[in-house]
């Protein structure tokens, strides 16, 4: 719930530190809570860690459910 | 080597080792090391005619406007960032400029600077030596001397290293007035460039703060843009530079003072990407983030194109905007419409801003 | 910035706001409260409330670590600050929370004329560490709060301290958990009274759900029939979160479903959850500011790792401290009185002077409305 943030891994170090990019903004964090990140991926980043990895495929779905034209919510559940 | 120069070097034992000397209390004493650090360091290189008097004060003429009288302006400004040295500047380079821009947002043209050091001791003559280098740089850039100054040396523990505290004059033409208590409603908000550079230039060096970002400071000297902008004749109410609180405590400042409120468009306000993702992750709002190199401008609404163009066919106000409008309000909220469509304030900084997880 | 400025697109946006004025019904009254002070910060910040219709109400949850801290846990902190030799990292936002006796951290750290103490700001544990490293001779004590997002840097922190037998650092734990706060919101008599203070839905956290998955909000479902969307933490995930819970209302379903499809599963980060769980393990029960004494609701260090806990290591102690009594930041943090309803909202309270801490953390509902939404009350 705090503040949190989509980032880029651009390089891998020792000790499970690794590179990450946003916007231009380079930051060294720990991989230390994920396993099997690669360069290219995307994860959370939170107080220098991080916790999650971004799955590109539901963020696209996710997208293009925003952008549904139908209203919905009158389909049977 | 001139003959006064053989008579300098004969008065001191040794020359400043300004590689590995360090600040004593003696510098600061009115002694001969004080004579000499003036010598060897500041004056080197801010020397200018005025300077070299050497007297207790600096005799300068008598301002001269063409035809009818002007009147002064002065300001004063003290300089206490930290670290010393950022991207895109230094404590010297940022003391010129801020009391040029100071003079400048007055409508006045700056004249002459006077700069007041204080050192702590055990300060590294290397780094003053380059400090000083450096206002004498801006200085002669902008055309606007330092023809006085000061020196004084405290004990270590008792001050950040250095302090720099500059002082401006400049001269305003009769007819002339802006002030922050003169804009009115229908009026536009303009502002000269992207916000948030410095004070993201500041943090990204802080200790406790590790990623290096190609953002550097936009400090700058604004004289030469105001002059443009004062040559097209449009009726501007108002000029500020948003430094310390950015652009929400400015503009919250002229509200205030002219009693009306202000409505923004978020969408309008120029930020640099890089300076936006650096502020995402540090948790701070650019709005709010100190800037060194820009102004805002409040101007009759009919003139804002003609203002805006004059800005940005000048180097230091490419991309200017118009980023809102002055209007009615007897909360003197500044409000701001966000890309999304809904409104909220822009409220004055609460206390440092501080950089959040959450 | 990739996943960020798609997600606060205003086009989408306005398609959004639209479908949900379709789909809320018409003369009907929807409370969904925000659980997380995040979204709380979005939703004013955004200015989301503009988009949505005026029957349904956003109340604002104590999902703000900052604002459930109480007042007795700051005073250990500067306790501990003002002893001898100790640094105390923190983050930032707990600088400005108001203690006993008009103290803080902010004002500990400028000190009294005669002694200050060393605090310093960090991003994160990995600079508390190094300074801890760098400082052999000094105790390096790191104030450790946050709910379930937050835990994990803490745990591995005080594993690695012990790995590098780092002997001078240590941890305040003030770790919280989200569904023992979710439960007690629940469970509490006034919510199943009328008085339009009934809760509809919850929008479940973003961050927090990465790290604990879906399953842990599945009894709010099943125990008290309240749907829970999980939303992700951009303006246009909650939008279409408030779609999702208007939805389930509307059908008469209750189920956990979750929005952030693309950091949050089940399972959630089962290696930060095993990490948590080696470092930590339940305290009996802890006391918030505004939801009282909740049972098995925060953390402590366990006995393997007692020579990193602070509150063992030195002489603290916790004493709980009442709030001022016209704060109103208990009956605020539950949902049950908005920010303006405290006689001290904006003339004794403002973040100038923040007399409770809903008003010092910017995601605060005091703050968050202070900041940006108070010209609503005056019009």
């Amino acid at each position: 719930m705090c503040l949190a943030l989509p980032v880029e891994v651009i390089a891998l170090g020792a000790d499970a530190m690794a590179t990450v990019n946003l916007g231009g903004v380079k930051k060294e964090i720990s991989l230390a809570l994920l396993d099997d990140v690669q360069i290219g991926d995307y994860v959370i980043l939170h107080v220098g860690y991080a916790l999650s990895k971004l799955d590109p495929e539901e963020a696209a779905a996710t997208l293009a459910l925003f952008a549904e034209m139908q209203a919905g919510g009158f389909a049977a559940p | 080597m001139g003959a006064a120069q053989e008579k300098g070097r004969k008065a001191y034992a040794r020359q400043l080792d300004l590689l590995h000397g360090r600040v004593d209390l003696t510098h600061g004493s009115g002694g001969r090391a004080m004579v000499q650090l003036i010598h060897e360091l500041f004056a080197r290189h801010l020397g200018n005619e005025y300077l070299a008097q050497g007297d207790d004060g600096a005799v300068l003429p008598a301002p001269v406007m063409a035809g009818a009288r002007g009147r002064l302006v002065m300001s004063t400004d003290c300089h206490v960032v930290s670290p010393l040295f950022f991207p895109g500047g230094d404590i010297g380079s940022l003391a010129v400029h801020g009391t040029i821009n100071d003079v400048a947002v007055m409508g006045a043209t700056p004249l002459y600077l006077a700069a007041g050091f204080i050192l702590e001791e055990g300060f590294a003559l290397q780094d003053l030596d380059r400090i000083v280098a450096s206002m004498a740089n801006a200085a002669r850039a902008a055309g606007v001397p330092v023809v006085t100054g000061d020196t004084k040396v405290v004990e270590r523990g008792k001050g950040d290293g250095l302090f720099i505290t500059t002082t401006g004059v400049g001269v305003l033409p009769e007819g002339l007035q802006l002030a922050g208590r003169l804009a009115r409603p229908g009026d536009a908000v303009l502002l000269s460039g992207s916000i948030g550079d410095h004070g993201v230039a500041i943090m990204s060096q802080r200790e406790n703060l590790r990623f290096d970002a190609p953002i550097a400071s936009d400090t700058a000297a604004l004289h030469g843009l105001v002059a443009a902008m004062l040559a097209t004749k449009a009726q501007i109410r108002c000029l500020r530079d948003p430094t310390r609180g950015g652009l929400a405590a400015t503009l919250n400042e002229i509200a205030a003072q002219s009693d009306v409120g202000m409505m923004l468009q978020e969408q309008a306000i120029p930020v640099k990407p890089v300076v936006a993702a650096a502020c995402e992750l540090l948790g701070l709002d650019p709005l709010c983030v100190a800037n060194e190199g820009k102004l805002v401008a409040i101007c009759a609404g009919a003139d804002a194109p003609r203002l805006l163009a004059a800005m940005r066919a000048h180097p230091l106000g490419r991309d200017a905007a118009e980023i809102g409008e002055v209007v009615a309000d007897v909360h003197r909220f500044v409000q701001l419409t966000t890309a999304f469509g809904g409104r909220r304030i822009v409220d004055w900084l609460t206390g440092e801003q501080l950089p959040r997880i959450c | 910035m990739k996943y960020l400025d798609e997600f606060r697109d205003g086009a989408l946006a306005q398609l959004l706001a639209r479908k949900i004025a379709a789909t809320a019904e018409p003369g009907r009254a929807y409370r969904f409260m925000e659980f997380c002070g995040g979204h709380t910060h979005a939703i004013s910040r955004y200015g989301l409330a503009d988009l949505l219709p005026p029957e349904l109400r956003m109340v604002h949850g104590p999902g703000c670590p900052v604002c459930v801290l109480p007042i007795g846990r700051v005073d250990m902190a500067i306790a501990l600050a003002s002893t001898p030799g100790v640094i105390l990292c923190t983050y930032g936002d707990t600088l400005r929370v108001p203690a006993s006796g008009g103290k803080s951290l902010l004002k500990a750290k400028a000190g009294n004329g005669d002694r200050c103490s060393d605090i310093r700001m960090v991003y994160s544990t990995l600079d508390a560490l190094q300074i801890a490293r760098e400082q052999p001779q000094r105790e390096v004590v790191f104030f450790a709060i946050g709910f379930e997002t937050t835990t994990p840097p803490t745990a591995l922190a005080i594993r690695q301290a012990q790995k590098e037998k780092l002997a001078n650092f240590s941890v305040l734990c003030c770790h919280v958990l989200t569904p023992a706060a979710m439960r007690t919101i629940l469970a509490a008599p006034e919510a199943e009274q009328g008085g339009g203070v009934a809760l509809h839905g919850f929008i479940g956290p973003a961050h927090v759900s990465t790290v604990i998955g879906s399953r842990p909000y599945e009894f709010v479902a099943a125990d008290y029939h309240k749907p829970v969307v999980i939303a992700g933490f951009e303006p246009l995930d909650v939008m279409q979160a408030i779609l999702m819970l208007l939805r389930q209302v509307n059908t008469g379903r209750a189920e956990v479903e979750n929005e952030f499809v693309r950091a949050v599963s089940r399972e959630g980060n089962l290696k930060a959850q095993a990490c948590m769980a080696e470092v930590f393990e339940l305290r009996d029960e802890f006391e918030w500011r505004g939801l009282g004494v909740v049972p098995h609701s925060a953390l402590k260090l366990r006995a393997a790792y007692a020579a990193f806990d602070a509150e063992r290591r030195f002489d603290v102690a916790y004493r709980s401290v009442p709030d001022q009594p016209a704060c109103e930041c208990g009956a605020i943090l539950r949902g049950l009185k908005r920010p303006q309803a405290c006689r001290l909202f904006g003339t004794v309270c403002t973040p100038e002077n923040p007399v409770g801490s809903c008003m010092v953390s910017s995601e605060g509902a005091c703050a968050a409305h202070y900041s940006y939404g108070r010209y609503k009350d005056r019009h």
